[in-house]
């Protein structure tokens, strides 16, 4: 057996939407050098609307698929859609991935929404309740 | 272009160690203990193994134990020093923090069971200052135990001179030298070993069989008990197939080794020469003291699991100490033993050539292992940060 799907592979591989955005609305970054993992999404927001999504990753190979098949998923979906990509849909969609690099899925689902979480925040906006959970864990897990 | 940079973790069986092998399953098939003659020309097959491999690492034939490979060996070996030291009340045990599991996880087992050990440091070069042994030893201290080459940065300890200082002070020292049998020339009397372990993997032999070498009068304890095998120290019917392979790919090993050695060595220092040229990289472990087919590098911004598959799409096949790779959440203990913090110590590469290794193909890998790491680099939120100078430099 592979170590991982033919879909992680690719994604990893050819990353889709690598790269930044200048001037992006929202920037989420996850993870940390010491677990060996650090996710960077930025986005672009027009009508509502995730008009363009770029990451960088610092990471095995399926974090970086992982990162790459979530901006896939968000990529021109209005922001109430967005903000409910879960980690078990992007795993879903990479066709599986071991048990080990689940939180792989994890820290893509996370960097999304503290990428949408910096846009509500920076435009002075109240934050929906899908966020206000991953806003009030994000800030536990800096202490 | 295929390469297969990986011999730390295995090497293909050579070619004499194969014929061997099927020779023996096809005609000394016969039980080594049955007395009748297909049993005994087993025996003679098995005995013939024992001085071949005695005889590569100066030992006596009665000094070696055939067992199921290294980890066996390791097991055994300190098992073996625990229970004689503990009879005397004894119950310290000196070792370092960079060994194999073999060794770590029996030492962390006999902690659990009341003894106490002391881990040496391996300082940033990867090799033990004698002078911190002697200075651990207490009177309580049963065994030493201490690997010969690291497996991971290929570091060789100056064995000769911490086995002489156990000898001093009464100590059973114990090396395991899974990575230097075959490799490096071993001579168990000058080398002051008491008892050591090796892997008939690691220099062309078939998996699964290995041996301990126990000086004469060291008293082991059994890990398989049944019958009366290997001087009743070790139960089981022998591997007679895989034994005599061992040996002659360990003698084959010993009769080319100074050609091989200096030919690896000369590929493993333009392959380091090539690699430093990677800006922020640094080699792991000292740069001469270290076994001749061994590279392992450390870059600054990426992650090793992602360099490794990246690798392999372009036929190099390396591992790296990196915590995705180990299915832990920690990088190598190795590197973190050597002072490298988390940060870099994900990002490592270990390459270890073989002895048919060309200057084409390590020509090839610092090419590949340099496009890939920029490549890498170029989407890396960390490097993008050192770059733009959020984040410092560690290499």
């Amino acid at each position: 057996m592979a170590l991982y799907s033919d879909k992680v592979f690719d994604h990893f591989r050819n990353p889709r939407n690598v790269g930044v955005i200048e001037n992006a609305d929202g920037v989420g970054e996850v993870g940390n050098t010491v677990c060996g993992d650090i996710m960077k999404m930025y986005i672009k927001i027009d009508d509502g609307r995730i008009s363009d999504v770029k990451f960088e990753t610092f990471g095995c190979g399926s974090a970086i698929a992982s990162s790459s098949m979530a901006t896939e998923m968000i990529k021109g979906k209005p922001l109430d859609e967005a903000m409910q990509l879960t980690n078990k849909a992007v795993a879903e969609a990479l066709d599986g991935l071991p048990a080990h690099k689940l939180h792989c899925s994890v820290l893509a689902e996370e960097a999304i929404q503290a990428a949408l979480i910096d846009y509500y925040t920076r435009k002075g906006l109240e934050l929906p309740e899908e966020l206000k959970k991953a806003a009030e864990r994000a800030a536990k897990d800096e202490h | 272009m295929y390469i297969y940079a990986d011999n730390a973790a295995t090497t293909k069986m050579s070619q004499t160690a194969a014929d061997t092998m099927v020779r023996c399953m096809q005609e000394y098939w016969g039980n080594p203990s049955s007395l009748y003659m297909t049993g005994q020309k087993a025996k003679e097959v098995l005995e013939q193994a024992r001085t071949d491999v005695a005889s590569v690492i100066n030992a006596q034939p009665r000094e070696i134990i055939f067992t199921s490979g290294g980890s066996e060996a390791d097991n055994q070996a300190i098992r073996s020093a625990a229970a004689a030291g503990a009879k005397k009340g004894k119950k310290h045990i000196i070792s370092t923090a960079f060994e194999h599991h073999a060794v770590l996880h029996t030492l962390k087992k006999l902690e659990s069971e009341g003894f106490e050990v002391t881990l040496l440091p391996v300082h940033e070069n990867g090799i033990v200052v004698p002078a911190e042994l002697e200075a651990a030893i207490r009177p309580d201290t049963c065994l030493v135990t201490i690997m010969y080459a690291n497996n991971e940065i290929g570091t060789i300890q100056p064995i000769r001179e911490l086995g002489a200082i156990c000898r001093k002070h009464g100590v059973l020292f114990h090396t395991d030298a899974v990575q230097a049998v075959g490799h490096l020339p071993i001579d168990v009397q000058t080398d002051n070993i008491d008892m050591m372990s090796a892997s008939a993997h690691k220099f062309h032999g078939p998996k699964g069989c290995g041996f301990l070498y126990v000086k004469k009068g060291i008293v082991l304890t059994n890990l398989i008990e049944g019958g009366a095998q290997e001087r009743g120290k070790r139960a089981g019917t022998e591997n007679v197939p895989g034994i005599a392979a061992m040996a002659a790919a360990l003698k084959e090993a010993a009769g080319s080794m100074q050609k091989n050695s200096a030919h690896q060595t000369a590929l493993r220092d333009r392959l380091i020469e090539g690699l430093s040229n990677i800006p922020h990289s640094a080699l792991n472990g000292d740069a001469s003291m270290r076994l001749p087919g061994n590279v392992n590098f450390c870059f600054e911004g990426i992650e090793g699991e992602s360099l490794l598959l990246l690798l392999d799409d372009r036929g190099i096949s390396a591992s790296s100490g990196s915590a995705c790779t180990s299915g832990s959440l920690d990088p190598s203990h190795v590197l973190l033993a050597i002072g490298r913090v988390h940060d870099v110590a994900h990002g490592s590469l270990r390459l270890t050539l073989g002895e048919d290794a060309t200057e084409e193909q390590v020509d090839y890998i610092i090419k590949n292992v340099a496009e890939v790491v920029e490549h890498l680099r170029g989407f890396s939120p960390v490097w993008r940060e050192l770059k733009e100078g959020k984040r410092s430099y560690i290499l």
